[in-house]
């Protein structure tokens, strides 16, 4: 194997100068693609000035997969499986993205049960991801037991999924024209169950966690994102919300009957610190989780017998055109924008995914934050290394 | 196809003779150890007592006193590494319950209590790995230097009136001065990995240890001053006498020194929530991450020894000692019983609180603790000033506070077993029934 | 506002700039010269009735049968709720455009992309380099005539 030489990126070096890894003050830190707290394989070099971090450059694609190449090349059903691992602790909102784009430019309409079942699904995802966005910031501030406490929740949840489609974590259920397969009997039913048990937890994680003296001086004044470069860097989703922007697209532009579900948008306030901190952040997750209890409930009641797939053909043929969708999925808006010249594959199917857009904000908000605090700017950013690399 | 070659790995001398041993004897001895494993422990107790017994009433007058130094010294070693077996084991069951899951249940067939025993004899035969760039004498002495003074410690610490190995007039200032040699260990582990990871952690870990080893001594100092003798025999025996004449009760000054001690010690003893040097989120595992095999479990060691030996100085100074609660005959199992009940705090403490940023940290110490502390030395010595016939009606209160402060311990004892019992009666109901039905005892 | 009226708008400000537009269908957008891509997007921000501050998307389109690729920029207004999109042809052979991260620094990261996977070259961009792939992978692979690669520092793909 050839030998591969150590370079260091451009911006520690200037040009012609010789790398010399200690200086008297700074100190190049390489928090490499393996590192509990960088929530997959993310590089992060760090220049410090003992804790304190001057400057962070992220270093991308050690999860690219090619997924927007390889959807040149299989057709629009088989490329469900390949949105299930973007954002792959959201899986289903992820196939319920693609599904609409492939259904807008396809004029595919939804019967109500299966848009109703694929509320449901969406919505419980979302708690299953916040519950892990939660869990692993608690995580990474140290507070190991809040992590145990959602995971045992999410059990629930990948138990629900598990009845529904077979798998646990990529689900490929929401598939174009409707979902895959009708849900098992009783499944409504322990699903009411588990928001019945969920929905004090939430109160019981609050005291456990949020509301901890400590964990509020952990991430409170840390990474203040005002609204203006939040919406200048193309944040999207809690931390949108979390700087003060009541955006959500499930209310301003309602896909899959978003609109006849009432929900309030949870939005930072700036409680324990100013608005825009990792709290913030944090805390619209926590809150989203009661509003998505709160949809699914008003879908249960909504949901009625019928189809759950429209008759779409079993090779799916899209006419020439193209057009851009976007769905609120956990992290953000993720969007696809597909163009299509008439045949079984696309022509070109980009991928917006939600954590590449907010990740880019780490390195305006990294410096002048101390070591420990960029663990709580990436958790509270909550990326997924799958969505970012694509 | 990439082949991979297991580099030949040799063992030498001692590490030899264990792996042949255990190869050869482990394979039908182990299970039949753990098959008879109740029978084993209480011949091993029926033994130890007996053999207690003989040596002392036969063989200690008899013997030199190096020898009966050695007997000790080598009890002592076993205590310590019983400890943090025993304590490692604790904390995983200790912090499953927490998590609502079970911990090791499966080494030992109740409980997994032979858990430790598997995880020390998988330690030991792992591979002995120095990173390449790394300090090498610095990097095989540093374990050594953090798990030594910790057991030196215990040479100190007496368990009862004349279980001691050395009766010094000066022994709690031993026992810190031990405890404290542990920060260069930490130290040098973190310098001499060679990553600049290690580093961070023991850069913090310095400042850490070091300035919390200040309030941690005040606070002690209160309790010294009120006694008056450093020596950790007469800080026991200073409250014989049951519950109301603990030093804790003694005066509101040392109630709170209690308190601060023990957060002082929870950050000296690197236990969450002051657990930044070997923070796992941001460090992966602080200073010891580049120790694998038997020298992750010196540090490991001496991390429970040092656990145990800061609830042991708390519960000689502050808790009574070996005295008896309700009145009875002083022993050594009281003990253990409180320096247990500290431990098992420590590990409470641990899994329910996130961890505290280093300039937190030191903001906390020299902002907060340490004034509050001084006060509190200076607010003890000032209340014993006035405590002497020469203020009677002063004295009288003083007479009468520590029935006072008491009761106030006693109620807060009785509302721990309180919460304790309801959490545990009504456990169905708390935690929700969904999360219980697949736990034993739902 | 609706797409018309936002085109309306477009062309009241720089109808020279304006190649072609659909107001219609599942895609409405305006295609402009890609000279004055700085100048449109500027306006777009700014102009009080449209105020497109989020930009979502930078899509990169690779047509070899009309020798062009193209940029399609996806905008979205939170404090008005519309959307628009603008799109910019560049010759194939050398594709070059202002880069527009200075009016949406979240542009600095799609640029990127584009210019990792399809090979576009953004002028006046405050980092171009690559973002997905490493820096010395060759070849820019989102375009049609993209040839798989063998071999890459020693290690060998096998087809």
């Amino acid at each position: 194997m050839k030998e591969i030489e150590v370079h260091y990126p451009p911006e520690v070096l200037q040009e012609g100068e010789v790398p010399s890894d200690i200086r008297t003050e700074e100190l190049v830190l390489n928090m490499g693609p393996q590192h509990p707290s960088t929530h997959g394989v993310l590089r992060v070099i760090l220049q410090t000035d003992g804790e304190l971090v001057l400057k962070a450059t992220p270093y991308l694609g050690y999860l690219h997969r090619c997924a927007e190449k390889i959807a040149e090349k299989v057709t629009y059903r088989q490329f469900t499986p390949y949105t299930d691992r973007l954002d792959y602790l959201a899986a289903m909102n992820n196939n319920l993205g693609f599904a609409l784009t492939v259904e807008k430019l396809g004029g595919i309409e939804i019967p109500p049960r299966a848009d109703y079942l694929r509320v449901i699904l969406a919505e419980l995802n979302r708690i299953a991801s916040h519950l892990m966005a939660t869990g692993s910031y608690g995580l990474d501030m140290g507070a190991f037991t809040p992590l145990i406490y959602c995971f045992r929740e999410r059990e629930w949840i990948m138990d629900l999924f598990e009845a529904a489609s077979g798998a646990r974590l990529t689900y490929s259920y929401i598939t174009i024209g409707g979902v895959r397969e009708d849900v098992p009997e009783g499944w409504t039913q322990k699903c009411r169950e588990f928001l019945d048990y969920f929905e004090p937890k939430i109160t019981e994680y609050n005291n456990l966690l949020s509301f901890n003296h400590i964990f509020i001086q952990r991430t409170a004044n840390v990474g203040i994102c005002p609204p203006e470069l939040a919406l200048a860097y193309g944040l999207t989703g809690p931390c949108l919300r979390g700087s003060g922007v009541p955006w959500d697209l499930r209310k301003a532009m309602p896909y899959s009957r978003y609109g006849e579900f009432q929900f309030d948008i949870p939005v930072g306030r700036g409680t324990y610190g100013t608005v825009g901190d990792c709290w913030d952040r944090y805390f619209v997750r926590v809150e989203e989780m009661v509003q998505s209890v709160r949809i699914i409930r008003q879908a249960l009641d909504k949901l009625a017998d019928g189809p759950i797939q429209a008759k779409v053909p079993r090779v799916v043929k899209l006419p020439a055109g193209e057009v851009y969708y976007e769905v609120e999925n956990p992290r953000g808006q993720l969007g696809f924008h597909l163009v299509s010249d008439g045949g079984t594959s696309p022509y070109r199917l980009k991928i917006r995914g939600p954590s590449f857009c907010n990740l880019s904000i780490l390195p305006v908000l990294a410096p002048n934050c101390l070591l420990a605090d960029i663990a709580a700017l990436l958790g509270s950013i909550d990326i997924v290394m799958g969505e970012v690399d694509r | 196809m990439l082949t991979f070659e297991r580099p030949p790995v040799e063992y030498k001398g001692l590490s030899r003779t264990i792996v042949r041993l255990a190869t050869k004897w482990g394979g039908i001895g182990i299970p039949l150890l753990l098959r008879f494993a109740w029978g084993v422990f209480l011949a091993a107790v029926v033994v130890l007592i007996a053999f207690v017994w003989l040596v002392q009433h036969f063989i200690n007058p008899l013997l030199p006193w190096f020898v009966r130094d050695f007997v000790v010294v080598v009890g002592l070693l076993a205590f310590v590494c019983i400890v943090a077996i025993i304590g490692i084991w604790g904390e995983r069951k200790v912090s499953g319950r927490i998590q609502s899951r079970l911990g090791p249940m499966r080494t030992g067939a109740w409980h997994g209590w032979a858990q430790s025993l598997a995880d020390g004899l998988k330690f030991v035969q792992k591979e002995d790995l120095i990173p390449a760039a790394a300090d090498k004498p610095l990097f095989r002495l540093a374990p050594y230097l953090a798990l030594v003074p910790a057991f030196c410690a215990y040479l100190a610490i007496p368990f009862g009136v004349g279980w001691v190995f050395r009766e010094a007039d000066v022994s709690l200032l031993f026992v810190l001065a031990m405890l404290a040699i542990e920060v260069l260990g930490v130290i040098m582990a973190g310098w001499a990995s060679n990553s600049k990871w290690s580093l961070y952690g023991a850069m913090r870990e310095g400042c850490q240890l070091v300035s919390y080893e200040i309030p941690m001594g005040l606070s002690l100092l209160a309790a010294v001053l009120s006694v008056g003798s450093l020596n950790l025999t007469e800080l026991g025996e200073a409250q014989a006498g049951g519950w109301f004449a603990w030093l804790l009760f003694q005066n509101p000054f040392l109630f709170a020194a209690f308190f601060t001690y023990y957060i002082a010690s929870l950050a000296s003893c690197k236990r969450a929530p002051f657990d930044l040097p070997e923070g796992e989120s941001e460090l992966v595992a602080g200073f010891h991450t580049e120790y694998s095999g038997f020298r992750f479990v010196m540090f490991f060691f001496a991390e429970y020894a040092g656990m145990f030996a800061v609830s042991a100085l708390a519960t000689i100074i502050f808790l009574g000692g070996w005295g008896s609660p309700i009145g009875g005959p002083s022993s050594p199992l009281w003990f253990l019983a409180k320096s247990t009940f500290l431990v098992w705090v420590q590990m409470w403490v641990r899994w329910t609180l996130p961890r505290i940023r280093i300039d937190q940290v030191m903001h906390a110490c020299i902002k907060y603790l340490l004034p509050f502390t001084l006060l509190l030395f200076i607010g003890s010595s000032f209340w014993q000033l006035y405590a002497s016939p020469a203020h009677p009606l002063f004295a009288s209160l003083a007479r009468l506070l520590p029935y006072g402060l008491g009761t106030l311990g006693l109620l807060l004892l009785g509302l721990y077993f309180f919460g304790a019992g309801y959490g545990y009666y009504y456990r169905n109901r708390l935690v929700g029934q969904m999360a219980r039905r697949h736990l034993p005892g739902a | 506002m609706t797409s018309s009226e936002i085109l309306e708008l477009v062309k009241q400000y720089d109808a020279d700039s304006i190649v072609s537009a659909t107001a219609e269908g599942l895609y409405p957008h305006v295609v402009i010269k890609a000279e004055r891509l700085p100048a449109i997007a500027g306006f777009l921000k700014t102009q009080p009735r449209l105020g497109f501050d989020l930009l979502r998307c930078i899509s990169a389109i690779d047509r070899p049968a009309q020798n062009t690729i193209e940029l399609a920029y996806d905008l979205l207004s939170t404090s008005l709720a519309h959307t628009f999109a603008v799109k910019v042809l560049l010759e194939r052979a050398d594709p070059q455009v202002a880069s527009v991260s200075a009016i949406w620094p979240a542009a600095e990261w799609h640029e990127r992309e584009a210019y990792d996977l399809v090979g576009v070259t953004f002028l006046h961009h405050p980092d171009l380099r690559r973002i997905l792939l490493p820096e010395d992978w060759p070849g820019h692979p989102l375009r049609k005539d993209y040839q798989d690669i063998v071999e890459y520092r020693g290690l060998k793909f096998q087809p």
